[in-house]
């Protein structure tokens, strides 16, 4: 997961109900939430990730703009569950992501995003989900370039006769990588706690504290 | 990683290394191609593969999933944010109660021992039960039924339980919604356990000739420890172990070793215990006191416990659990100190507090080991697998409020009749099965039938099996139930559990109940 996240607005939650909102008795079923990118930005995700709070299902529709500057809905998602048992606790308040492999479309030059909320359980006084944010695929073109000069340096020598016995450059760094592991695992070592429980042989303490 | 599988991968990359340094010495036209194959054999050959997997399969018991990258610490340890606020409330009230004691009696938390009390102790090691210290002003920090009270409040804040009552209320005293197998996914999850699969507790019995069983099941078993394998231990335990196999057994599913660096942990902990003297031991002697000593199976162990005890204590190891337990271990600071961060410390050194009825936890292991650093190792690994969760709030099916919403839906699917009658004489189920299922049923059921049933806690790796007992007990005794018109005798119907079988209990009651 990328720590980037671009800067978007959530908008406030929209119900979906049938009939007269404020007459109506029984809780919304469906909640609608809108995150828009500022005014003209796109953005290809990467990932959307959200904290969830006893939503079951969530799908995901995406506003993208095409080649022609006209923008589109379209569906990536549809009804992922977050809830496996919507009556019961599982799942309620975990953290989630819907990662770009998951979309059922290519979600770039995406200008807003969409989720809408299911609960069809009635145990529950109010659901939704927390801390939406947005992350933008990573650059792919590497900014390092190799030097020429180092380039050459790793090269094999191939006027060496090696006469069947196995390449030295695969036996040197199998052999390299395990030295390199011990010494990592003596280091481990020797940072891990060595039991003591007092303060240079001192225990004396206070009272139990509790903040 | 845990420490011990990092250390155990360390000596093993020590070991492959001095064999490949002593190829080279011994064999200077070293074949660098059959070099990998040679050391790969030498692993496998010298039981550390094996041990390698085992300690892996340990780490994938008891490590929890990896979480989301956004997850905090605390979502590790309990999901659900309103659990976590009444952990917190509770341990607040338990520091609280171990403070005033504190302070009432005059007794410091810890103390140094001086010389000649170090020495005293020393020499008394292995007759701690001779000792008669007065424990009369001491008292246990809680006992179940106060934790019971704190899971009977629990409250989901976002859980409408305004509707009036209808088929789908809950019946009993916990009212929290959290996720429950019913009998037919049992049925598949502990196909084991099935009528037409043998066991040990069913099919070993005298009258039932060993070869249709037992003969075969315990030359299974003896194959099993040869083989070192943690997993097909596991899984052989699911029809339970044969008593004389079954230390072994149990140490492999554990992966609790016995090697030098275990017994030297052990004599550490033991000095531990030598130099400082804390006032949860006071907890420790009266519990012990209390309990074990007055049990008829466990009184001749007094002496094992205290030294298990004692050293659990000390040992800081144990703090690991705490990344996976919903509990956090209390703090204390350096007397003068207080505030500064290089000075605070855990207390007790373990960050476990014990309360009334523990050491039962650790006394049907002495019937298993009789060697102190072996019993320890046993029943530290068992306690940061299973026992933490008995007394805990947490949202795990394997945590006690899981098994108490577990046993109370049982009752009410399959004898509701029999939970509205205790209902309406005010004898709520749960009230009574409640101690049961804190204890894993140690102390209630005969020693035999005990290790029967944590032969299957082992198997499934899983705690769900106590509150089927703790179900199938109330369906044993339906008919007496029915009759009792007060608490008080449906406790004395059920007071007296030495008798049972727990295994045809279990089978019975998954298997042929009428669903």
């Amino acid at each position: 997961m990328s720590v980037n996240t671009v800067p978007c607005t959530v908008k406030p939650t929209v119900t979906l109900q049938i009939g007269d909102a404020e007459t109506d008795s029984s809780r919304p079923g469906v909640y609608v939430i809108d995150v828009t990118l500022p005014i003209g930005q796109t953005v290809n995700i990467q990932e959307i990730s959200f904290k969830n709070y006893y939503t079951a299902y969530v799908s995901v529709r995406l506003l993208r703009r095409d080649g022609e500057g006209a923008a589109k809905w379209t569906t990536c998602l549809r009804n992922h569950c977050l809830m496996p048992s919507p009556h019961t606790e599982e799942g309620s308040q975990d953290y989630c992501s819907v990662y770009r492999q998951q979309m059922l479309i290519e979600p770039d030059n995406v200008t807003s995003v969409r989720l809408i909320l299911r609960q069809p359980s009635s145990a529950w006084l109010n659901f939704s989900v927390e801390d939406i944010k947005i992350h933008p695929c990573l650059n792919e073109d590497s900014e390092w370039d190799i030097p020429d000069w180092l380039s050459d340096l790793t090269q094999v020598d191939q006027l060496c006769d090696l006469q069947g016995l196995p390449d030295p450059q695969t036996v040197s760094s199998s052999i390299q990588q395990m030295w390199a592991l011990t010494e990592v695992m003596q280091t481990n070592q020797t940072t891990a706690s060595i039991g003591r429980f007092d303060v240079d042989g001192c225990y004396d303490i206070n009272l139990l504290s509790f903040t | 990683m845990s420490r011990k599988l990092t250390t155990q991968v360390a000596e093993m990359t020590l070991a492959a290394w001095d064999l490949v340094c002593q190829e080279c010495l011994h064999r200077p036209e070293i074949q660098l191609e059959s070099l990998k194959e040679d050391v790969r054999n030498f692993l496998k050959a010298s039981g550390w593969e094996r041990k390698l997997q085992n300690a892996v399969y340990r780490e994938l018991h008891v490590q929890p999933l990896p979480s989301h990258p956004a997850a905090p610490p605390e979502h590790a340890k309990e999901p659900l944010a309103y659990m976590r606020k009444a952990q917190v409330n509770w341990e607040k009230r338990i520091l609280k109660s171990l403070n005033s004691m504190c302070t009432e009696l005059g007794v410091p938390l810890a103390r140094k021992r001086p010389a000649v009390e170090q020495k005293e102790l020393t020499n008394k090691w292995n007759e701690m039960g001779t000792d008669e210290p007065d424990l009369s002003r001491f008292r246990p920090v809680y006992a179940p039924k106060d934790f019971l009270e704190v899971l009977i409040s629990l409250r989901n804040p976002n859980h409408d339980s305004s509707e009036e009552a209808s088929a789908k209320s809950h019946w009993g005293l916990i009212q929290v919604p959290l996720h429950d197998r019913d009998i037919p996914q049992m049925r598949e999850a502990y196909s084991e356990l099935s009528l037409t699969t043998g066991q040990l507790g069913i099919d070993d019995h005298t009258h039932v000739p060993p070869d249709l069983f037992e003969s075969e099941h315990t030359r299974i078993g003896k194959k099993v420890v040869n083989e070192q394998d943690s997993a097909a231990a596991q899984q052989y335990s699911r029809q339970g172990c044969p008593t004389g196999l079954r230390a072994d057994l149990w140490a492999l599913i554990l992966n609790s070793t016995n090697e030098p660096e275990d017994v030297m942990h052990y004599e550490q902990l033991k000095a531990g215990v030598i130099h400082h003297d804390l006032l949860v031991d006071n907890l420790i002697y009266k519990d012990v006191k209390l309990t074990a000593s007055n049990d008829d199976y466990y009184f001749v162990f007094e002496d094992f416990l205290y030294q298990v005890l004692l050293c659990f204590s000390r040992d800081t190891a144990v703090l690991e659990h705490f990344s996976y337990n919903s509990a956090t271990p209390p703090k204390s600071y350096i007397q003068g100190k207080v505030g500064v961060e290089e000075f605070a410390v855990v207390y007790p050194p373990n960050g476990v507090i014990p309360f009334h009825g523990f050491s039962m936890y650790v006394a049907p292991l002495c019937f298993l080991y009789n060697e102190p650093s072996k019993l320890y190792s046993v029943f530290r690994e068992m306690y940061v697998r299973y026992f933490f969760r008995l007394h805990s709030v947490s949202s795990s099916t394997s945590g006690i409020v899981s098994l108490c919403l577990q046993f109370e839906r049982l009752l009410q699917t399959h004898l509701p009749q029999l939970f509205y009658h205790l209902r309406e004489i005010g004898a709520q189920p749960l009230r009574i099965a409640f101690k049961w299922m804190v204890r894993a049923f140690s102390g209630y059921l005969s020693t035999d039938q005990l290790l029967l049933l944590w032969d299957r806690i082992l198997g499934y790796d899983s705690l769900e099996i106590v509150a089927v007992l703790a179900a199938a007990v109330f369906a044993f005794r339906a008919e007496n139930l029915m009759e009792v018109t007060s608490l008080t005798s449906a406790e004395a119907v059920l007071a007296d559990l030495s008798t049972l079988k727990v295994m045809p209990l279990i089978q019975i009651f998954l298997f042929a109940t009428v669903i």
